[in-house]
């Protein structure tokens, strides 16, 4: 008795010890947390530098530099084949670039198998054609990611799931299978699966492309709401007013190269390049 | 033609028709289960690394298996292999030839499944972070079996109906049996009518039961339809209004 009471005892003691210790920390913590905030803030998050690929002999990218910074909404635009998709597939390594340098969240991305796991959460990505997992149901699309890459419980991965779904107007679909979905219900379905690993970075490839025109808008929706909530997101895109209305910049891709990027307002307004003006001319 | 079949001259035997019927119900029960399994992880491995040598090795085993006699294979494994060292009991080498050879056929039907899977669902995957194994686990694998189950079924159901060669290493299935009470009793004709006809009611229950299991297991009725693409032009002038 006498001994179980006191191992007991120091149990406590240790676990009064390790609280105060984590109080400590805690209290100290905010300090240091804004410090490396507004450290990040400059930072960029997402920064590629002269960055190159080639499927076969052609050239896609032809060396391209770019940074966007945390919070920044940046829309790349520009004819099919220019080497859009591929420079949003470079970043989170769907495509492995062949020279120059992707740095995400300050860490280099050198396109080892290992740093699949650590890159998916800094960096989602979201799909022209949703990619939803027709066998699972909603829920369960935006739970398994959680639940297989960080290990996060089941209950766990549920309440977020719902919130995410709610986040994006879905709430009520938890438990219906994709496939009764409208596409556009789906595309946000797939919004709220990306969420839910909290990535850095959102990457969204043409996501409302292959929407009838009447869901485009709910889609878009959200996109707004995910920047006033201090989300940065790069969108290869098509939607020329979300990109004016919206976005932070506008990049303009051109035979593998950015051929023009700034502001929305004037690029959109006084396109310096004739290939920018001819680009408009088509997609106005 | 004045022959007068006489069945009730079976009855006697109906233990061994059963005890055979048994047999041959828990080769097949578990002969698909491991063949299933085997064809799950020879898919993957072959997908994981198709020029390896272990994936060469396996390509070449599953043509073997697929090119050349089932008893064949199986009065190798049972006569064969203890030239090598190897004796193995009647049942062994039967459960071993059965799932050999349904792990072979299966992993074929299985494959085409797996290469009729999207680039996208794997890129879900991978960009949710998941490892080629998880996405093929978790993402691919019941989509793809779902794809070929009637196929997958139907290849379990031959399984079973070939089981009955495993009679002539002397596994003491339904047609050991048929052959035993038609040696003792020289009713041929009863005795292969009757075996005939459990045989038929067994591929019946067990297509039944794999029905049962695929809107189980695949209650999701419809994959997701490949999306239209449309004109950007069309999604311009409407969105964002």
């Amino acid at each position: 008795m006498s001994l179980l009471a006191e191992v007991s005892a120091l149990d406590s003691a240790s676990s009064d010890a390790a609280v105060s210790e984590k109080a400590a920390v805690t209290e100290s913590a905010p300090v240091s947390d804004s410090a490396l905030d507004t450290e990040s803030a400059k930072a960029p998050l997402v920064s590629l530098s002269a960055l190159t690929k080639s499927f076969g002999d052609l050239p896609v990218l032809k060396g391209i530099d770019l940074e966007v910074r945390p919070g920044e909404v940046v829309s790349i635009i520009g004819r099919s084949g220019s080497g859009k998709s591929t420079l949003l597939r470079c970043i989170n390594q769907l495509e492995q670039h062949d020279g120059g340098a992707i740095h995400v969240a300050g860490k280099l991305l050198d396109g080892s198998e290992m740093d699949a796991a650590a890159l998916a959460q800094d960096v989602g990505m979201v799909f022209q054609s949703f990619n939803l997992f027709p066998h699972k149901r909603v829920g369960e699309n935006v739970m398994l990611a959680p639940m297989l890459v960080k290990g996060v419980a089941r209950d766990v991965a549920e309440r977020e799931a719902r919130e995410m779904l709610a986040k994006v107007g879905l709430g009520e679909k938890f438990d219906a299978w994709p496939s009764q979905l409208s596409g556009g219900q789906q595309q946000r379905v797939a919004i709220a699966r990306a969420l839910a690993m909290h990535p850095k970075v959102l990457l969204c490839d043409e996501i409302t492309s292959a929407l009838d025109p009447e869901l485009v808008g709910d889609v878009l929706k959200v996109l707004e709401q995910l920047k006033r909530e201090g989300m940065t997101l790069i969108l290869v895109t098509h939607e020329m007013n979300f990109a004016r209305d919206v976005g932070d910049r506008v990049i303009f891709m051109h035979q593998g190269r950015v051929h023009e990027s700034g502001d929305p307002a004037t690029l959109f307004a006084n396109p310096a390049t004739e290939e920018l003006r001819q680009f408009l001319g088509a997609v106005l | 033609m004045n022959y007068l079949p006489d069945f009730p001259r079976l009855l006697p035997y109906l233990p061994d028709l059963m005890a055979g019927l048994m047999t041959t119900v828990w080769l097949t029960a578990l002969t698909t289960t491991l063949g299933i399994l085997g064809a799950v992880m020879c898919v993957w491995q072959r997908h994981r690394a198709p020029t390896s040598l272990f994936s060469r090795l396996l390509g070449m085993l599953v043509e073997l298996l697929r090119n050349t006699p089932f008893i064949v294979q199986l009065f190798f494994i049972f006569f064969g292999l203890p030239a090598l060292g190897l004796s193995l009991s009647a049942e062994m080498a039967a459960v071993i030839a059965m799932t050999l050879n349904l792990a072979a056929y299966s992993s074929e039907i299985l494959r085409a499944g797996v290469d009729a899977t999207g680039r996208g669902q794997w890129e879900a995957g991978r960009a949710l972070g998941l490892t080629r194994w998880q996405s093929y686990r978790h993402v691919v694998l019941m989509p793809a079996l779902e794809r070929m189950y009637p196929a997958l079924t139907s290849q379990c159901v031959i399984v079973m109906l070939g089981s009955a060669v495993v009679s002539q290493i002397s596994v003491a299935d339904l047609t050991f049996a048929a052959n035993f009470i038609q040696s003792r009793t020289f009713l041929s004709f009863e005795s292969y009518v009757v075996t005939a006809g459990m045989y038929l009611l067994l591929a019946i229950a067990m297509r039944a039961l794999l029905n049962r299991i695929g809107r189980r297991l695949f209650g999701f009725r419809h994959l997701t339809p490949a999306p239209r693409r449309r004109l950007s032009s069309h999604v311009l002038k409407e969105a964002h209004s």
